[in-house]
C-alpha cells in the first residue's frame, strides 16, 4: 500500500488547462474523495496517477517514488472506470484473471486469486458468463473484482457508481466503504455527486477549473466551506447566500454592524464583525444552510413562500425575496409548515452565518 | 369517444392501401431476384445438357437426362485441379496479406498517435479512387524487374494491402470505447497485445467481412494473372475457364461445367459468411 503526492501539478490540453497547480497529498490507506463538476479536472487527475495521461508540470510520487515516467502497467495502480471497461469477448472469469495473466502468475495460484475475488463478491457463479449476460450491478463487481485481485498499492475509481440505479447505488457505495476497510489500501475515488463524497471519503478534495478548492473530512468541509464555491457546492438544497453591504448605525454596541439585505439590516456578533475588519472586505456575501433558516412571526429576511417540496422525512421550502432571489429553508416533516404563497419571516441564529469576501469569495474565518 | 378517431371505412382503406404496397414491393423482389438468379441457374443447367440441348430452340430450362459427364471431362481435360489449387495459393497469401496489413494500419489509424496522421490516411482513401487498371503497367515493369514474372509472388505481391481494407476495419477499431484501452494499460497489455487479443476479437464480424472481400476479389482475378504468368504451372482458374473454352468449342457444356467448378468455392464461401459479409459493410453506419 502506497500514499499518493501530487506536487505542483499542472496537466494542459493546447490551450485548455485542465488541472491547474494541484498539490495533494494522500495517505497510505486513505479514502479520498477527488470531487467537482463536469469538467473541473477530477478525472485528469486520477488518469495522471494511472499514467495515462502524462503532467505537463509538476511531479507526481506514488510510495516514495516519483512515478512522470513510469508507465502505466509498472505503477501497480488498479483502476475501475464508469464504463467498467470489461471486454466484452471474454467470460467474467478471464476478465479477472487479466491483470494476472499479463503479469505472468503462475496458474494455479492465479485460480486461487480469481476465486477468492469473486468469492469476496459474490460473483462464483458467474464466472462462466460474459458481460453481457450480466446486469450493470454485477459487471460492476466484475470490474472491482478485476481491481482488487492483484492486490494494488492504490485504486482508482472514476464515477463507477453513475451507471446505476439509485438503490444498487446506496447500496454499493456502502459494500465500496467496507470493501476498502477490509482490504486496508489506498483509494482515490472519483465523482461528481456531493453524496458519495460525503459518505464515503475519509476526507473529500473539492476541485473546480482544474484548481483544488478545499480538502478535508467531509464535515468539516460541509461545516467550514472555504470559499463561495464549496458552499454552494457542498450540501442539498446547496447554502443560501445573499450579498449586500456593510451597514453601521447608531444603535450598534461599540465595534459591531450589521449587513444590509434587501433593506434590513442583519445584525452581526462581534466576533464577526472584528473578523471582516480585519480581512478588510468592503462587501460581503452572507450564507446560511437551509436547515438554520428559520420560518419566524417577526424579525428577519421577508420572503414568500413560492415552492414547498415534500420529500417525507423532510421539506424544503423555496421561498423568493423581494428582490427575486430565492431561498431554501428546510423543516423536518413533524414542523407546522408555511403555505405557498404565504409572507414569512425567514430568521437565523447569527452564529450560524457564513461570511464570504464578497470580491475574492473566500471565507472569512471568524473563529 | 375522440372526435380524431379513424372511421372503421377508413381503416379498411388503409390496410388494403397497405397489403397493396406490401404485395407491389414483394413482386418488385422477386424480379430483381429473378434477374440475378438466372443467369447462375441457366449456367448450371446447361452444364448438364448436351451441346445439342444446348444449341435447340425452344431453350431447355430444365435437364431431364442430366449429363454429369462434363464435369469430370473439364476437371480432367481443362486440368481444373492444377489451376484450381494456384488460385487457393495466390487467393490464400492474398487474402492473408491483406488482413494483416489492413489491422496494423488500422490500428496504428486507430489506437495510435503520429505526425501527419490525418493526412497520411486521406492519402490511403485516395488510393481507392485509382483504378486497378492505371498502375498496371507499373505494377508489370516492377514485378519483372524484381524476377517475379511467372511465380507466385508476381500473382500475389501487388495485392497484399489496400487502402479499403484499412479503412474498414479503422471504422471497427474506431467503435472499441477508448476505456477498454486505458483498462488493458493499465492492465500490462501493450499495443501489440492490445491489438491481437481485445481490439481485433472484437472487430472480428469485419475482418471476417474483409477476409470474404480478399477471397472474392482474389479468386476472380483475370487481367493480371494473364499479364504476369506464361505457362500453366501458375496460371489461376479464371485463366483455365478461358481456355477451357477456347480448347472446347464443340462442348460449350463441358465449359459451363468448369464455370460452375470453379464458382464453387465461393459460393460455398458466401453462404459460411454472408452474415458478416452484410454486417462488415454496415458496420459503424449506425451506434450499435
Amino acid at each position: 500500500m502506497a500514499g499518493v503526492t501530487f506536487d505542483r501539478v499542472t496537466k494542459c490540453f493546447g490551450d485548455v488547462v485542465a488541472v491547474d497547480d494541484l498539490s495533494l497529498d494522500v495517505f497510505d490507506e486513505e479514502f479520498l474523495v477527488l470531487l467537482g463538476p463536469s469538467g473541473c479536472g477530477k478525472s485528469t487527475a486520477l488518469r495522471m496517477i494511472a499514467g495515462l495521461e502524462e503532467p505537463s508540470e509538476g511531479t507526481i510520487e506514488i510510495g516514495e517514488s516519483i512515478v512522470n515516467d513510469v508507465e502505466a502497467k509498472d505503477r501497480d495502480v488498479a483502476m475501475v472506470f464508469q464504463s467498467y471497461a470489461l471486454y466484452p469477448h471474454m467470460s467474467v472469469r478471464k476478465n479477472i484473471e487479466f491483470p494476472l495473466r499479463t503479469r505472468k502468475v503462475a496458474s494455479d495460484e492465479r485460480e486461487k486469486l480469481v476465486h477468492d475475488a469473486a468469492e469476496s463478491l459474490g460473483l462464483e457463479t458467474l464466472l462462466d458468463r460474459k458481460p453481457a449476460q450480466l446486469s450493470g450491478g454485477q459487471r460492476q463487481r466484475v470490474a472491482l473484482a478485476r481491481a482488487i485481485v492483484r492486490r494494488p498499492k492504490v485504486f482508482l475509481m472514476d464515477e463507477p457508481l453513475s451507471n446505476l440505479d439509485a438503490k444498487l447505488r446506496v447500496q454499493t457505495r456502502a459494500e465500496l466503504i467496507e470493501l476498502q476497510r477490509e482490504l486496508a489500501t489506498t483509494v482515490i475515488y472519483v465523482t461528481h455527486d456531493q453524496v458519495e463524497g460525503m459518505t464515503m471519503g475519509h476526507r473529500i478534495a473539492i476541485m473546480a477549473d482544474g484548481k483544488l478548492q478545499q480538502v478535508g473530512p467531509p464535515q468539516a468541509v460541509y461545516d467550514h466551506p472555504a470559499n463561495l464555491f464549496v458552499a454552494g457546492f457542498i450540501g442539498n438544497p446547496p447554502m443560501n447566500t445573499v450579498s449586500g453591504p456593510i451597514v453601521r448605525t447608531a444603535s450598534d454596541p461599540a465595534g459591531s454592524f450589521g449587513i444590509g439585505v434587501e433593506g434590513t439590516v442583519i445584525p452581526l456578533p462581534a466576533g464577526h464583525c472584528a473578523a471582516i475588519e480585519r480581512s478588510g472586505a468592503k462587501t460581503v456575501v452572507l450564507g446560511v444552510r437551509p436547515e438554520h433558516l428559520r420560518p419566524a412571526t417577526e424579525g428577519g429576511l421577508v420572503a414568500t413562500v413560492a415552492v414547498i417540496e415534500s420529500l417525507g422525512h423532510e421539506r424544503h421550502v423555496d421561498c423568493r425575496l423581494a428582490d427575486g432571489q430565492m431561498v431554501i429553508s428546510r423543516l423536518s416533516s413533524s414542523e407546522p409548515a408555511p403555505l405557498v404563497g404565504e409572507r414569512v419571516n425567514l430568521t437565523v441564529d447569527p452564529l450560524e452565518l457564513h461570511i464570504f469576501d464578497g470580491v475574492t469569495e473566500e471565507a472569512i474565518e471568524t473563529t | 369517444m375522440h372526435g380524431d378517431a379513424p372511421s372503421p371505412r377508413r381503416t379498411a382503406s388503409r390496410n388494403r392501401r397497405r397489403v397493396l404496397l406490401k404485395v407491389l414491393r414483394y413482386l418488385l423482389l422477386t424480379f430483381l431476384a429473378v434477374v440475378i438468379v438466372f443467369p447462375l441457374y441457366i449456367t448450371v443447367v446447361n452444364s448438364l445438357l448436351s451441346p445439342q440441348q444446348i444449341a435447340s430452340r425452344p431453350p431447355t430450362f430444365f435437364p431431364i437426362h442430366p449429363q454429369w459427364g462434363s464435369y469430370s471431362t473439364a476437371w480432367d481435360a481443362g486440368h481444373m485441379s492444377e489451376y484450381m489449387l494456384n488460385s487457393v495459393i495466390v487467393t490464400a497469401i492474398i487474402t492473408v496479406g491483406q488482413v494483416a496489413t489492413a489491422i496494423l494500419a488500422a490500428y496504428a489509424f486507430a489506437f495510435l498517435e503520429f505526425p501527419l496522421k490525418r493526412a497520411l490516411f486521406v492519402l490511403f482513401l485516395a488510393t481507392l479512387m485509382v483504378p486497378f487498371e492505371v498502375t498496371i503497367i507499373t505494377n508489370l515493369t516492377t514485378i519483372t524487374n524484381l524476377g517475379w514474372y511467372n511465380s507466385y509472388q508476381g500473382l500475389a505481391v501487388p495485392f497484399l494491402a489496400t487502402g479499403f481494407g484499412a479503412f474498414l476495419l479503422r471504422q471497427a477499431f474506431l467503435q472499441v470505447p477508448p476505456d477498454l484501452k486505458d483498462a488493458a494499460s493499465i492492465d500490462g497489455y501493450g499495443h501489440w497485445r492490445f491489438m491481437t487479443r481485445v481490439a481485433v476479437p472484437l472487430a472480428r464480424p469485419t475482418v471476417a467481412a474483409l477476409s470474404v472481400f480478399a477471397f472474392l476479389g482474389a479468386w476472380n482475378q483475370y487481367l493480371w494473372p494473364l499479364l504476369v504468368t506464361k505457362d500453366d504451372r501458375y496460371r489461376t482458374v479464371q485463366i483455365g475457364l478461358k481456355q477451357l473454352s477456347s480448347t472446347s468449342l464443340d462442348q460449350v457444356n463441358v465449359t459451363f461445367a468448369g464455370v460452375v467448378i470453379a464458382a464453387l468455392p465461393l459460393v460455398v464461401l458466401l453462404l459460411i459468411f454472408q452474415k458478416q459479409l452484410v454486417r462488415g459493410l454496415t458496420a459503424g453506419a449506425v451506434k450499435g
